[in-house]
């Protein structure tokens, strides 16, 4: 049985990086990273966005060039899931049977893209956009294509769908909310970005849920709604979240519903094993302390970094400001901070002028930021939500008002 | 080919051979030196692949934007040498540059 000092699961952005971050560090034990996927590290956010568009290669989302690895004397275990996890006997078992041992384990799995459970579901041209294979079939399938219906209004299928617009695909955006992006934004961007949206050629319908996928000879040709009604499409994405790939842990005994709990140091319950990235339940104090996951660069580089240092012997907890960003059309997005159970927006600019921003409250403090084609309003926001400012609203408001002065 | 002079945040020097049509950020990224983060990948939505390059080149490099210029204050570390690397082009007119990776914020 192959053994390691650090053995880490996942070989996205987070996994990816506490192997770099330990090098980088000093450490001069082995490393190995397993990796569900055959291919070496890459980035995950152009996958709905450049990498379908077809305007960068695989070769350009790659986290570092392939050689990397080996000369770092990082050992790549590519092709097999890790399946299960006996914390006592520090071994992890992958899908082919073969075991590891580890010193300490990083779990970096990221998660699983969420499937249609309705009835065809599993019909052919039915498609998520979770990793490259994902997206290299989609692209096939979209050569030839003719209409196309995104399940979810999310962030993922929203790009997705700017990305189809602008090949001159009709596209249905299906959302089961009464708007889109309504479990990560409020009102105003949702507006917003639905008439974008439509002004490119999309239709956006939403309070739509999806009641089955109906095909012909095993393909998918349309979307039944609940009231129905039939949207004929010969392919189909589905953007509706991931599931976190905790289960083998959760199956070994450590805390978690939800992900996996970790404390401010990526700890888990389970001695010698840490959790980064997608999959781990942290408390976040730009949420009030509330335990949650997020999916995000930010998040996964940061939490690797923790690990890095922990491992290091040079211990800082996690504590790092939220961002985030989406790209669509010529529209940039930029989030910083969590606007998860906000009580007040400030809507500052107009969103006619495809440039403004959306401040978001708590209890009368700045707790985030959606700035849209306003980078100044981004990086000088930053300082609002890190010091929980409680704004003049007119001030806030007052897009000739620099936030630095507000 | 042209050669891009990259100076890590531990002092290291290297010269690096570039080929056409990639950005200093990826020139940077691909060699696998410098420890970039480069977290988003070259769109200009972060400042995480700050450097700052040699003054002698400050004429022949593209203009700052706007967006560039109001990520690069979000660092602590700004100097009149940062630029986001992912914002400038590399070529030949670039050979013998030399740039310098920023601490990380």
């Amino acid at each position: 049985m192959a053994q390691f000092d650090v053995l880490i699961v996942g070989t996205g952005q987070a996994g990816a990086q506490a192997a770099a971050s330990l090098r980088s560090g000093g450490f001069s034990g082995s490393i190995g990273l397993v990796g569900e996927q055959s291919d070496p590290p890459y980035e995950l956010p152009p996958l709905s966005k450049d990498y379908l568009a077809g305007e960068k290669t695989f070769d350009q989302i790659l986290l570092r060039p392939a050689d990397f690895w080996a000369e770092r004397d990082i050992t790549l275990l590519l092709g097999q899931a890790a399946t299960a996890v006996d914390a006592k006997a520090h071994v992890v078992t992958r899908q082919d049977g073969s075991r590891l041992g580890y010193g300490q384990l990083i779990w970096a799995a990221g998660g699983h893209a969420r499937s249609l459970t309705c009835t065809g579901g599993d019909l052919r041209g039915v498609h998520s956009i979770r990793n490259r294979r994902d997206v290299d079939r989609l692209r096939q399938e979209l050569a030839i294509a003719k209409r196309v219906v995104v399940i979810g209004g999310g962030y993922i299928g929203l790009e997705a769908a700017a990305v189809l617009a602008k090949s001159g695909k009709p596209v249905v955006v299906i959302e089961a909310q009464d708007r889109v992006l309504a479990r990560v934004a409020g009102e105003a961007l949702s507006r917003f970005y639905e008439r974008e949206h439509r002004a490119h050629g999309v239709e956006i319908r939403t309070e739509a849920s999806v009641s089955q996928l109906i095909g012909h000879d095993g393909w998918v040709a349309g979307v039944v709604l609940s009231d129905s009604e039939v949207i004929s499409a010969d392919l189909v994405i589905v953007g509706i979240g991931i599931v976190p790939a905790a289960q083998p842990l959760l199956a070994a005994g450590a805390a978690g519903g939800d992900g996996v709990n970790v404390d401010a140091y990526c700890r888990t319950t389970l001695p010698d094993v840490l959790a980064i990235g997608d999959v781990a339940a942290h408390e976040n104090r730009f949420a009030d302390g509330r335990r949650l996951r997020l999916e995000s660069v930010q998040n996964a580089n940061d939490q690797a970094q923790v690990v890095a240092r922990l491992i290091n012997g040079e211990a800082k907890s996690y504590d790092a400001v939220p961002w985030f960003w989406s790209n669509q059309y010529d529209l940039r997005l930029q989030t910083v901070g969590l606007s998860a159970g906000f009580d007040e927006t400030i809507l500052r600019g107009d969103p006619l002028s495809r440039a403004f921003s959306v401040i978001y409250l708590r209890g009368g403090r700045v707790v985030a930021l959606d700035c849209v084609n306003a980078t100044k309003d981004y990086v000088q926001g930053k300082a609002l939500v890190l010091r929980g400012d409680k704004p003049v609203r007119e001030r806030i408001a007052d897009p000739a008002i620099p936030l630095k002065e507000v | 080919m042209p050669i891009l002079n990259v100076i890590d945040r531990t002092g290291e020097q290297r010269a690096i051979e570039a080929g056409d049509g990639l950005s200093v950020m990826q020139v940077v990224r691909n060699s696998g030196f410098g420890d970039i983060l480069a977290l988003c990948g070259g769109c200009c939505s972060c400042a995480t692949c700050h450097v700052y390059v040699d003054p002698a080149f400050g004429p022949g490099l593209p203009a700052m934007s706007g967006d560039e210029d109001d990520l690069l204050d979000s660092s602590d570390h700004r100097t009149a040498q940062s630029r986001l690397s992912c914002q400038i082009p590399f070529s030949a007119a670039l050979d013998g540059l030399t740039v310098t990776v920023a601490p990380e914020d």
